[in-house]
């Protein structure tokens, strides 16, 4: 069995999907206006922390991809690795944009209630623990809980951390991909093994920050609660949402007739893991739900209490429904995981459940309870409770923006494979 | 008439084995099965073997462990002995899912070894039923029923001819049990 694949076709970024992209991002800039003119400050500023968590997951998650393959010394994925390559060069961009949301969201504030439910000047993000004189004994916003976690949630330190781990990540994936296009040029090993330490380093530092970087950006949002399963939860639905977004962009290529050496083969192996880490997903989500309903401690159970709220409860276990049922019964046989209508499918249905997620992790604990259509009227009680136009054009900006950004640096790319790759005839002859 | 009743043709390369199977197909002769000390990838679709039936197997102990062990604790901890737990009710579900998935789990191993056993018919004590005792070691082994096939000389030559190192015409179809 001879090759005959030309590498070298660059792919362009033009036509349909630039504006397409562009339009999104339209979509979403209206939203973001939209959301602010009309007064929803907190819930648009609550939104783009979302996007912005979930781009910048994303990203990572292409980063965490490469090295896996790299430590493993997987064959089988060698010809897809510039797609994660691409999203690994989203990396600093997305970070850069979560940052400045965070920034802003300290920075600007809003009257309203503090926990006590005092009337106060409260910032926009993070408003448990960044309010001005939560930290000061005698201050009205003063708060004990707050105050003795001061030493470790500051804003100086919390910027500080979210700064390194970003500058870690993407300094990291940016060298992976500049090995590889090394590789492209010169061939041999010592790409390979340069990729394959950097890989072991930035496994590493993944495995120990990225929980942190979870319960920094997330689960200090809710800052008088905690949960140690709360990190790899993350992880779970970063890894998830991740791959599902690969495999969405290698089937995009692939049905415009780019990269037609990535078979039914390679995207059996991304439904897998799919599949598999969804069933991982599940598994952390219930850990923590299960340690938190049966010692029932009342700080701890606090953080369920307002999911089970009825604005929230359909939410609620409709998160665990999409994102457990569908992998289960959908991904589960091999059929379905090889039929690429199937497959896409399950990646935009997971895609979506994962946004719900982090919009289940975020919204009950900051907004609390808002009619879908705000301004609008809208029942209160009504099963589209909390989602509206807002939540979904701001989604469909990042979406859009995220495409843009990664079709972007794929082009860049001179060509779509590692053509150098010395596991790539693995690659190209992957069978399951 | 000739008492051989399958024609065996040994490789030493698994290239060479896939080159010998094309050869077989392409003069229409059967091949009854094909012996290789390890996994070689796309022979099933070559050969046209059925896809296996053992994740059938597999869900079905799956559901079995499943129901198994939720009855089970829906008995003792609901029905037969309901005891006050934290003051959690005792039909708890959030519970019995570790369990269950445990069994399940539990179930699906046991159940999928026993028909491998079953299918392969292998089992701990008994003598397997091989072949060529080489096709476990360094050897690539294509199976030919002689009964039909015939004349064995050109099936001999045609496997040769493919690099096959050495060809059998065995008078029984297990050498495991001599």
């Amino acid at each position: 069995m001879k090759t005959s694949h030309s590498f070298d076709e660059r792919f362009e970024f033009r036509g349909k999907a630039k504006t397409w992209s562009l339009v999104m991002i339209a979509i979403g800039l209206i939203g973001i206006a939209w959301g602010f003119l009309s007064g929803s400050g907190e819930r648009t500023f609550s939104n783009l922390l979302l996007m912005g968590y979930y781009i910048t997951c994303v990203s990572i998650c292409g980063v965490f991809f490469c090295a896996v393959q790299y430590v493993a010394q997987a064959g089988w994925s060698a010809s897809i690795l510039r797609i994660p390559q691409a999203f690994a060069g989203v990396l600093p961009k997305a970070a850069v944009i979560l940052l400045v949301i965070i920034c802003a969201g300290l920075y600007f504030t809003h009257p309203g209630l503090n926990v006590d439910g005092k009337q106060t000047i409260l910032p926009y993000l993070y408003k448990e623990w960044s309010l001005k004189g939560v930290t000061t004994p005698g201050d009205p916003n003063y708060n004990d809980i707050i105050a003795g976690k001061s030493g470790f949630l500051n804003i100086p330190f919390f910027l500080i951390r979210l700064v390194t781990y970003l500058a870690c990540y993407s300094g990291l994936g940016w060298l992976l991909v500049k090995y590889s296009n090394n590789e492209d040029e010169l061939g041999g090993m010592l790409n390979y093994n340069k990729s394959f330490k950097v890989s072991v380093i930035f496994l590493v530092i993944f495995g120990f920050t990225i929980p942190l970087f979870a319960f920094d950006t997330i689960m200090s949002l809710e800052a008088h609660w905690f949960s140690t399963m709360f990190g790899w939860y993350n992880f779970a639905a970063l890894w998830v949402s991740g791959m599902a977004t690969i495999t969405l962009t290698l089937i995009y290529l692939k049905e415009n007739g780019r990269i037609r050496w990535v078979t039914e083969d390679h995207l059996h192996n991304m439904g897998q893991l799919i599949f598999g880490f969804s069933i991982f997903w599940t598994y952390l989500w219930f850990a923590q739900f299960l340690l938190t309903w049966y010692a029932n401690i009342p700080e701890e159970a606090a953080y369920f209490y307002k999911r089970w709220e009825p604005e929230f409860k359909p939410w609620f276990w409709l998160n665990i429904i999409i994102n457990f049922a569908t992998p289960l019964l959908v991904l589960m046989s091999r059929d379905s995981k090889r039929m690429i209508t199937v497959l896409k499918t399950a990646c935009v249905i997971l895609i979506c459940g994962h946004w719900l997620d982090y919009w289940q992790m975020i919204m009950p604990g900051t907004i609390g309870p808002q009619s879908s259509f705000f301004g609008l009227g809208g029942s209160k009680s009504s099963f589209l409770f909390g989602i509206g136009p807002l939540e979904i054009a701001i989604f469909i900006g990042f979406a859009g923006l995220f495409m843009f950004m990664m079709l972007t640096a794929l082009s860049k790319f001179k060509s779509l494979a590692p053509k150098k790759h010395p596991l790539l005839e693995e690659s190209l002859h992957h069978h399951i | 008439m000739s008492s051989t009743k399958y024609i065996l043709g040994l490789f030493d390369d698994p290239d060479e084995m896939m080159h010998g199977i094309d050869e077989l197909q392409k003069n229409s002769i059967p091949i009854y099965d094909v012996y290789t000390p390890m996994p070689i990838h796309g022979i099933e679709r070559k050969l046209g073997i059925k896809e296996s039936r053992l994740g059938y197997a597999a869900f079905m102990f799956g559901c079995l462990g499943g129901t198994t062990i939720f009855s089970m604790a829906y008995y003792m901890l609901v029905h037969d002995w309901p005891m006050n737990i934290g003051g959690k009710p005792a039909f708890a579900i959030p519970d019995f899912v570790p369990i269950t998935f445990e069994w399940t789990v539990l179930f699906t191993a046991f159940g999928m070894t026993a028909t491998f056993f079953y299918a392969t018919h292998l089992f701990p004590g008994r003598t397997p039923r091989v072949m060529d005792l080489r096709a476990t070691d360094d050897r690539f082994v294509i199976a030919i029923d002689a009964k039909g096939n015939i004349p064995h000389e050109d099936i001999t030559n045609l496997l040769k001819k493919a690099g096959a190192v050495e060809v059998k015409h065995n008078d029984r179809k297990y050498v495991s049990y001599e």
